[in-house]
Order: C-alpha cells, then structure tokens, then sequence
C-alpha cells in the first residue's frame, strides 16, 4: 500500500478532549459559505478523530502531550506591551510590509504595509473575509479535503485570521514581506489557528517570510496553516523560522500549487517548540515548474521537530529539490520524512532530495525516511541519507590550539548548519537566523529554563 | 626544566605503543626525534597535547605542572602546541575566526583583552608573512582543500600567532618541496627564542639542515634508543635505523641522564 492517503482512515483517537472539544463560533461576519465549510471540518475532526503512530505520516510525531493539554481559544490582546519587546527583538528589520498577528489575532497597530507596488495586497485575512469574500472561498474548501488531516480540518473550523497575500499578474514587491506570529498567554493554555494566504498572479514575485515566536516556558500552541498559490511564471520565496518558546507546541502545514514554469522556495528554521512539525506539501501541477525545499532542524532538550515533505509532480518536466539537514542533540529527536510522488504522465521530472544529519547525543534519536513513489518513467529521481557524529579530530585539533571543549562543539555544530544559513540571500534575514542557529547551538532548553 | 618526560606509557586498543619513554626539555632547546614508522613519535606529541585516544601512565610535567591531568586547551593555555602531521580539514569554519578564537580562548585564560577581527587581522598580517601566506587563506575553511604545504604552513602560522612556549612540530617537513621546506623552516627560526622549547619530528635529517638543533634522540619501540648531537642525524641518513646499531655512538643511557 502506498502511503499518499492512508493517513486519515482508521486507527484514529476518539477526540475526548482538549483541542478536540473546540468548536466553531458563530459568527455574523463569516460569510454563508464559510460558517458551512467550518462546521464541515468540525465534524470531520470528530468523525475522524486525530491521527496516532500507527498512521504513516505521523509515525513520528507524538501527539499524546499536544492532545492532554486542556487549550482555550485565544481572545484579541488588549496590551502589546510583551509583543512589543519580542518584536522589536528580531533583530534587523527587513524594510518591507510587516505584519503583526499575536496569539492569531492581527494587530494593526504593530504592524506596517508600506509602500507597496500597484497590484499587490497586503493584509490580513479577517479583513478580506469581511469586504471581498469571494475570493477565498475556493481556497478554504480546497485545504480541507477528505485527505487531510484533523490539525488542518481544525485550523479551517476555527482560524480568526492570518495573513493574505495578492499579487496582480507581473506584480514584483521587492522588500520581503513579513508576517510574525506572536503568542503569550495569562498562565492558561491557549491554542491559535493563524491561517494565510499568497496568491501570485502570473509572473508575479515576492518574498514571505513567516516568524512564529513566543514566551519562554509559556504553554500554547500555534496550529498554522499557510497556502501558496503560483500561477503560471509566478516566483516566490518562503521563509519559515520557527523560534516558538521551548514549551510551545507547533503543528504547521504549508500548502503549495505550482503552476506551468513557477519557481518556489521554502527555507525551514526549525528551532524552538516542544514538539513542533512543520509539513510542507507542495504540488507541480503545471508543466516545467521547479521548487526548492531546504529546512535545518536542531532538536534538544526534551524537543521534537519532525518534518514531513511531499513533493507530487504532478506536470511533465518538473524539478523539486530537498536538502535538509538536522542536528540533534541531548534527548532531541529529529524527523525527516521525505515523500516524493512522480505521478503517471510527469514525464521528465527531475528530483533529488537530501537529508544530513549530525547526531551529537547517545540520547539523541533521529529517523530519515526518503520515500520514492514513481509511476512514471522517463524520470530522474535521487535520495541520498546520511546520519553521522561530531568529527572528534576536529574537535580536538581546536582544543588543542586553547578553544574550550564547549565552544569548540559549538563551532562545529554551526559549521555544520551553516550551509543552510548561507542559504538565504538576504543579508539582514541571514544574520538574524545567523544568530538564532547559533543562540540555540550554544544553549541547551534546559539550561534556557533557568 | 621546561618539560620533563619519565617513563611514560601509552596504549591505543590494547598496543603499548609509548614503552616507558623519558626525554627533558629546556627552555631555549630545541630538540630533534628520528625513528622509523610506528615508532611511537606521533604517539608521543598526540599524548603531550591531550589527545584521549591512548591510556596514559607515567609522569609528563610542564614548568613543573602535572599537564597529564590537564584538558587539551588547558595544555594550551599553559603554553603546549602541536603542529599536527596531518592537520584536520573543518569545513564550515573560517581560518581567520578559527586563528582569531584560538588567540582569544588563550587571552581569556591569561587574563588579557581579546582582539576584534580588526586589531587580529593586523596582529596576524605579519604572521602571515613569515610563512608567506596570503589574506585568502584566511578567508577559506580551515584547511579544506589547502595542498599539503598549505597545511604545513597554515600550522606554523598558527604557532606564530600563539606563541607558545613548547611547539611539537609532527612532521611538519613531510610532503614539502624544497621551498616550501625553506618556508616552514624559516618560519620556525624565527620563533625560536630563549623562552621556548621545541621539539621536532621527523624522518629525514634534510630539515635539520634548516633548523639545527641542540639534540637529537632516535626512537624505535616506544623507547628513545639514543640521543646526541646533531651529528646523530648526519650518522642515521648515512647509515639507516637499522645500521645505526652497528655504528660506534654514544649510548643512550648516558644521555637521556643529561638534561
């Protein structure tokens, strides 16, 4: 049996409580359509129930702590004062759009449009639901389909808001734009479902870069959904850092529809969370289309950071590309779960993927799984894996010229990260995520706790 | 006395490979180590730095410090250097951060301000120079894809900007041409100096042409089987390890006794 959509039936946990006891609220502002798209994924979530370890995709992810957390919905903050400070901690600002969502709520008052080129929209989501709705009733019905999963049914069934994305045909918005999803709570467990939106028109371009972010040692869980939709020469960059607080849940899914000749790119910065997995499906639907995927995950301390990719080629002559690499260490446990689909007619694909990893614990697990699903021929795929250990020669050739054992771990560990820092071309972004990846290199969770 | 070896042991999976080994070193010296393969010389500079591959007994003491129970960079901070005979290539990590953190590491230790990347690279312009190497070493990886001289001098720059107060040149000379022979050498001259000691490893006597030393020792079994002047150098390359035995020296006894 191939594994594409085995995941949802069967095997499910009954949903008792928790996240499963949420429910949509009624609400005037949505539109017809949506109230039933909403109560649709609500029921699914219920009949469905939530995938367990002996689900393929989710083999890996131990749900158990997300699901026995007692979550509430997040109210709209009435002070900004914290966000205030994590923001401005940052680092760089990136000069473009940048908005602000905090525990899933947008706060316009923190956040900043700028000049933008005629033809592109930046806003949230909320908004467009309440002016333009027509626009996105395609899209939500399209995430929730029979073959997704009870996080993203229950992301349709309860998000506020998040960010939307327009790019008019030829539309080109040079400055990065920036979306920071903040959250904080009042000492209670707080769930938020941020979802967004980039729709780029025919050859449009941008750059998305998502930040999630939040308080040390706070409980909440951010349940994200993003969707990209690139039509026909359409390019765009996808930025993910995944900074939560070490005790913060993350479940994300970033969904993306490539049309003919479109370039996406999708950089993951796994780095905070206690469990956190940041799924990206990405679908070449139109001919020629390429995407390039890379992701670092750096799992310590008690953290999960589990990576599903699945990359359908779906069109002739596409190409996909992964490379990712993971460093875990401590009790960390690090996931690559790699899926690539050349379906019957996507002649002349061409993909490669990648995993690195760097084992620096006894304790540490990892688990690489490339998984090859190819139904056509006239195709060339590759996979390549590999586990491997701190190079001891190193780590004594820098001892021996005075570095203290500590740092010189250090300095490997990043060295070894470093290809996906240098990665991003973005000066600004990469000395931010620089400083990030080393941050998280040098300090255990456990040692951040005090 | 500067380093004083007695009856040192090492063990690698089982195989005694130091037999009870014992050498002294001066401040000022600079002494010469010949013998042929596996004769333990690597072993001996490897476990003078702190490498923890090898089961170590006996006594290593440097300016009278216990340096067997001091960690790798401690041995450093305490002035012991290693130029390896096969330096580790660490892609990833830049030659100048790596030279700059190094120099810091001891800084700290020795209770002195740390350089910025300005104030280093003009400290090391110079360094740079005595082995003739340019600034694009420095913004390479550490080692990778440097020619085995390249290596070679990138040790000896690393010495030159440590400053150290015992260098153990592995086999700094194999593998080079004869310029880039010339180079190393000159760049140990250079160092030498009344406040340090050196101690340097090696299979030909040619590079005791450049840098002459007050002694040399001949090692085979984990033992020093002989010690003289530099005029044992000239008598091995004239007659091999295995002449050697047939050849009138003095014996080694009464000279290990000499510090």
């Amino acid at each position: 049996m191939t594994a594409g959509r085995a995941h949802t039936v069967g095997l499910a946990v009954a949903p008792t409580g928790g996240l499963a006891l949420l429910e949509p609220e009624a609400s005037q502002e949505d539109p017809a359509w949506l109230t039933g798209v909403r109560r649709s994924a609500s029921d699914w979530v219920h009949a469905h129930g939530f995938p367990t370890r002996k689900d393929e995709d989710w083999r890996y992810t131990r749900l158990e702590p997300i699901l026995e957390v007692p979550f509430e919905r997040a109210s709209p903050r009435l002070s900004h004062q914290r966000a205030l400070i994590a923001i401005n901690g940052l680092g760089a600002d990136l000069g473009g759009a940048r908005l602000i969502f905090i525990n899933g709520h947008f706060a316009p008052e923190l956040s900043r449009v700028g000049e933008l080129p005629d033809g592109a929209t930046v806003t949230n989501l909320a908004s467009v639901l309440a002016e333009r709705e027509e626009r996105l009733e395609p899209i939500f019905s399209r995430t929730f389909a029979p073959f997704h999963h009870a996080f993203a049914a229950l992301n349709t069934a309860l998000t506020g808001d998040g960010a939307f994305v327009s790019l008019a045909a030829n539309t080109v918005v040079e400055a990065p734009i920036e979306l920071v999803f903040f959250s904080e709570t009042d000492g209670a467990p707080l769930v938020s479902n941020p979802r967004s939106v980039v729709l780029a028109g025919p050859g449009s371009q941008a750059t998305i870069v998502e930040t999630h972010t939040g308080l040390p040692g706070e409980i909440y869980c951010t349940n994200a959904v993003t969707e990209i939709v690139l039509e026909p020469g359409a390019v765009v960059e996808h930025y993910k850092i995944q900074d939560e607080a070490d005790s913060a849940f993350h479940l994300a899914l970033l969904d993306v529809r490539q049309d003919r000749e479109s370039h996406f790119s999708s950089h993951v910065f796994a780095l905070g969370s206690h469990i956190a997995r940041h799924e990206v499906r990405v679908y070449l639907e139109g001919e020629g289309a390429d995407v390039n995927l890379d992701g670092l995950y750096l799992p310590r301390g008690d953290q999960l950071h589990d990576n599903p990719v699945l990359v359908v080629h779906a069109a002739p002559g596409g190409t996909s590309r992964q490379l990712y690499k993971g460093e875990v260490d401590e009790h960390g446990h690090g996931v690559f779960n790699g899926h690539i689909v050349v379906r019957p007619g996507a002649a002349g694909t061409d993909a490669r993927q990648t995993n690195k990893n760097l084992l620096l614990s006894d304790d540490a697990e990892i688990d690489t799984r490339p998984r090859l699903e190819i139904l056509t021929d006239d195709v060339k795929c590759a996979h390549g894996a590999a586990v491997g250990r701190l190079d001891e020669e190193a780590l004594f050739y820098l001892r021996s010229r005075g570095v203290p054992e500590r740092t010189a771990r250090a300095i490997l560990t990043y060295a070894f990260a470093r290809e996906m820092v240098d990665l991003i071309p973005l000066e600004d972004l990469r000395s931010r995520v620089e400083n990030l990846v080393a941050d998280r290199l040098a300090t255990s969770p456990n040692e951040r706790a005090t | 006395m500067m380093l004083s070896i007695k009856n040192l042991h090492a063990k690698i999976g089982g195989n005694e490979i130091l037999r009870g080994l014992s050498l002294e070193l001066k401040a000022g010296e600079v002494q010469a180590l010949m013998g042929p393969n596996g004769s333990g010389k690597s072993t001996l500079a490897n476990v003078i730095a702190g490498h923890d591959a090898y089961d170590v007994t006996g006594e290593v003491l440097f300016e009278g410090e216990d340096l067997l129970a001091m960690s790798p960079e401690d041995r450093a901070a305490a002035g012991v250097f290693l130029a390896f005979q096969h330096p580790v290539e660490i892609p990833g990590v830049g030659n100048l951060y790596f030279m700059r953190t190094a120099l810091n590491s001891l800084r700290r230790q020795r209770g002195l301000d740390e350089l910025d990347a300005m104030d280093f690279l003009e400290f090391a312009k110079e360094k740079m120079e005595l082995v003739e190497m340019d600034r694009s070493f420095m913004s390479r990886s550490v080692n990778e894809g440097f020619s085995g001289g390249e290596k070679k001098r990138n040790e000896i720059l690393q010495m030159a900007i440590l400053e150290p107060r015992l260098a153990i040149l592995d086999e700094t000379d194999s593998g080079l041409d004869i310029d880039a022979l010339r180079v190393v050498a000159n760049g140990v001259n250079a160092l030498r100096s009344p406040e340090r000691a050196m101690l340097v490893i090696t299979h030909h006597q040619r590079l005791l042409d450049y840098i002459v030393p007050d002694r040399v020792h001949v090692m085979a079994e984990g033992q020093i089987v002989r010690s003289g002047d530099k005029e044992l150098a000239r008598a091995l390359e004239e007659h091999g390890y295995v002449g050697l035995d047939e050849v009138s020296l003095e014996p080694s006894a009464s000279v290990a006794a000499t510090p």
